[in-house]
């Protein structure tokens, strides 16, 4: 099977999302589909698997004109997209959500289903388990479980949005895996929305570079087991000047003077339902900056919750500037200067329905009585200076994600004592993240210390001193994070602490 | 076994039935992801519907008329069916308000709660205290002679009959069917019910609609059989809330709701013989003051209710072994279904 796309046009509002892109998928080949935030990824890949119709344009599926009026019918065209976070049903199990969507009788036949799920995932080298209830599974799991669902379905084209945001470095090997058997032994066709370079270039066999809704160009990948790298920083750097049409400039690491000890743990030991942390001992200074690593519900959340009075500290001290803090509520430890931003941006950061003026008058105004016009234009100062696309009025859910989590950095206080941030770049694009990085470290030179956690092993390595890997609960330091390579943090996260 | 204890089981059984058939059917409609909390104004309703349409069946319009003009037979399945078809016109009044107008499902719910109740009392002024007809018991062939089950489950009426086909048929149809499974899907996830194919909306109208009519037969259930006749204040004031509890309490799986409804029924038969008896500690017997007593199985529902939302029952879960807790999952999951309360629309 082959799929062409013939000048498709895609308006939202003013948003021109898909400017006349045409492109052709060849059966049995990977192709990325590369491109910032908002550069219209995303809503090519939903025109194509039937999510939203196209404005004007065509879908040829081995030269026929197809149109898709809902995913169902892309699906019977054999084109299937697994959404970044995929599609399911928690409550159900894994054999429930491999049945519930196949053309079955009114009483399912289990037996054949779950031999068909075992025989497919099998095939694939995954390791579903037809009992496992999908709520207790993780993000790798369940792409593994919509791949094999719509395989099933009789995909024929399989659509991956940014697919290894969330899951290790071991669960993506097996993703690829699969996905490259899928495409150069079945002759599947795959495409691998992502933004990160890495992906594309290790997995795919070409890459189409999406900006601003226009097809910008198209690259072809080396072949797999390229290890090169003077080559492979040559295509890196082709395609981040296709992406942003500029390059940007290595990453220089600031020798900031340490001073004085702003946080203390003492003999930490913090306790969740899921895991236990003994013993944490670490001493930040001002100006430091400590990265925790490690796979999701390692520890790190944890952690930083407790550290800032989010979760309580079974025994042990927390010292801010010598003084015990431990068990103190977040609002002390706010008042101290101690600020934390969660990962969720929208579910713990932001208020969903409150506009950005309302959002800066709970962090800014200390005054029973608002002075509406005074925070109105307060915010949109700092709206411009932070370069937000949005205005004081727009309430914070109509912004993009990245635009959110520069409204985050706009809230936070001009000089915090320290910055405990969570995922602070999670799900944004480079320029995005590397903008983010620019206000933290400029607030750094003012003192700040700033311990954060990320599942970006290259974040990491390029910004922290010191980097606190977790595994389950158990803590490794890595002091020297200049002379760290990032496989040796990928053998670390991966609990493998004999190997470095 | 004691006959005396097996005749109470029996009306606690009997007396559970209504709110069996309500929890039922709310928790047809709360699985498919709308709320219907009408329920308390729905019964009053659809009982005042239902009675009257009983009565003026088999008696005519004549409020004082003694003689009948039709069987009993045609004035009970006429009332039921008419309770029926209120019941799921209040629900199809919450499912066009939901999923047409996008308002607020309890805002929407509790007005109509309160609507529907005032609306009963205002329409059955005439047709209250007179008698009218009420469903016979009937009991099963063969079935009612079994040791034990016979005397308590089998020599009831049709109604308490159609309760048990109810709680086991939703269990079969919700675990077992390919059709059940997407009517909990679009309760859970209605994006993946989209994307599999199946129409969110439509279903949503059909289950809200078809939970609605169940409400109805309860409400027909009481006027027809367990209360019978029409009452002011109504003798089921109070039970749509307790319906509505018991699907929390039920953790919207039918055999824990319907456990749920005859521990409640349980629960009143206690306290009303105490009420009536006095309760013996240590030979001497102890009065209890009515309004207290009365407010006994709110009071446990509460507490029980608590349990339930703290997890502790799902806590139970980890102490079985592995495949028994796979197959207790279902039952003992306390989750509500997570879209409970919201629109969906295809973007």
């Amino acid at each position: 099977m082959d799929i062409e796309l013939r000048n498709i046009h895609k308006r939202f509002g003013t948003v021109h999302a898909n400017n006349d892109i045409s492109v052709v998928f060849p059966a049995g080949r990977i192709t990325g589909i590369l491109g910032e935030n908002g550069a219209g990824k995303s809503t090519l890949m939903k025109i194509l698997s039937g999510y939203q119709p196209a404005d004007t344009g065509d879908i040829l599926v081995d030269g026929n004109a197809s149109r898709f009026s809902s995913p169902e019918d892309a699906i019977q065209e054999g084109i299937g997209m697994l959404q970044q976070d995929p599609l399911d049903v928690g409550a159900f199990t894994t054999l429930e959500n491999f049945v519930y969507g196949r053309p079955e009788r009114v009483l399912p036949d289990w037996q054949a289903a779950r031999k068909d799920l075992e025989e497919a995932s099998a095939h694939l080298g995954f390791d579903l388990e037809a009992e496992t209830p999908v709520e207790r599974m993780s993000i790798a799991l369940r792409q593994q479980l919509e791949i094999v669902r719509l395989l099933a379905l009789g995909v024929k084209a399989l659509i991956l949005d940014e697919p290894t945001t969330g899951i290790s470095a071991e669960q993506k090997q097996t993703l690829f895996a699969a996905l490259q058997q899928l495409a150069h032994r079945d002759g599947v066709i795959i495409l691998l929305v992502s933004h990160k370079l890495e992906d594309v270039i290790t997995l795919c066999d070409k890459v189409v570079v999406l900006r601003d809704g226009r097809r910008i160009g198209e690259e072809d990948m080396p072949a797999p087991g390229e290890t090169d790298p003077v080559t492979l920083e040559k295509i890196k750097s082709q395609l981040v000047h296709l992406m942003f049409g500029q390059e940007l400039g290595p990453h220089v690491r600031l020798e900031v003077p340490l001073d004085k000890v702003v946080l203390q743990l003492e003999n930490l030991n913090l306790r969740d339902r899921r895991l236990q942390i003994e013993n944490l001992n670490l001493s930040l200074r001002q100006g430091e900056v400590v990265g925790l690593a490690g796979l999701d519900n390692s520890g790190q959340g944890l952690t930083m919750r407790a550290i800032c009075g989010l979760e309580s500290v079974s025994s042990g001290r927390v010292l801010l500037e010598g003084e015990d803090m431990t068990n103190r509520s977040y609002r002390s430890f706010l008042h101290r200067g101690v600020v934390f931003g969660a990962a969720g941006r929208l579910e713990e950061g932001l208020i969903a329905g409150l506009t950005l003026t309302e959002h800066m008058a709970l962090v800014r105004s200390g005054r029973a009585v608002l002075d509406w016009p005074a925070l109105e234009s307060y915010t949109s100062e700092s709206l411009k200076h932070y370069d937000v696309r949005g205005e004081a009025e727009d309430r914070i859910e109509q912004l993009s994600g990245g635009n959110q989590q520069r409204v985050l950095m706009a809230l936070l206080p001009a000089n915090p004592q320290l910055l405990i941030l969570e995922q602070p770049t999670r799900g944004l694009d480079v320029e995005s993240a590397r903008w983010i990085w620019q206000q933290l470290l400029e607030r750094r030179e003012g003192g700040t210390a700033i311990l954060f956690s990320s599942a970006e092993l290259d974040e990491l390595v390029a910004y922290s001193d010191r980097i606190l890997v977790f595994h389950a609960g158990r803590v490794h330091e890595v002091s020297d994070v200049a002379s760290t390579t990032i496989d040796e943090l990928g053998y670390l996260i991966g609990g493998e602490f004999k190997q470095v | 076994m004691n006959v005396e204890f097996l005749n109470t089981l029996a009306s606690v059984v009997a007396n559970a039935t209504p709110l069996v058939i309500a929890s039922i059917g709310e928790t047809i409609t709360e699985r498919a992801g709308v709320i219907n909390l009408s329920l308390n104004g729905s019964l009053i309703v659809t009982a005042m519907a239902g009675f009257i349409a009983a009565r003026v069946i088999s008696f005519g319009v004549d409020v004082d008329a003694i003689d009948m003009i039709a069987s009993a037979e045609a004035g009970l399945i006429g009332g039921v069916v008419v309770a029926m078809l209120v019941g799921a016109l209040v629900a199809l009044i919450i499912a066009l308000s939901s999923i047409e107008l996008r308002l607020d499902q309890v805002t929407v719910g509790f007005i109509l709660t309160l609507l529907m109740a005032d609306l009963a009392q205002f329409l059955g002024q005439e047709y209250t205290r007179i008698p009218g007809p009420v469903v016979p018991k009937w009991p099963v062939p063969l079935l009612q002679d079994l040791p034990l089950l016979g005397p308590v489950f089998f020599q009831q009426n049709v109604l308490v009959y159609l309760s048990y086909v109810l709680v086991i048929g939703l269990w079969f149809w919700l675990f077992r069917t390919r059709p059940g499974m997407a009517h909990r899907a679009i309760g859970e996830r209605p994006e993946a019910a989209y994307a599999r194919g199946t129409n969110v909306n439509r279903l949503r109208y059909v289950y809200v609609v078809l939970g609605g009519a169940l409400v109805g037969v309860a409400g027909g259930a009481y006027s027809l059989h367990f209360k019978p006749g029409l009452s002011n204040p109504p003798a089921m004031q109070g039970d749509g809330w307790i319906a509505l509890a018991i699907v929390i309490f039920g953790g919207w799986h039918p055999f824990r709701v319907v456990v749920g409804a005859w521990l409640f029924a349980a629960l009143r038969a206690v306290s009303s013989d105490i009420q009536k008896n006095g309760l013996a500690v240590l030979g001497q017997t102890i009065e209890f003051n009515f309004v207290l007593l009365n407010g006994l199985p709110w009071l446990m529902l509460i507490v029980t209710l608590l349990l339930v939302s703290s997890g502790a029952i799902e806590r139970l879960l980890l102490l079985l072994p592995g495949p028994v807790q796979r197959r207790m999952r279902s039952v003992l999951r306390s989750d509500p279904p997570r879209a409970i309360g919201t629109t969906f629309e295809v973007d």
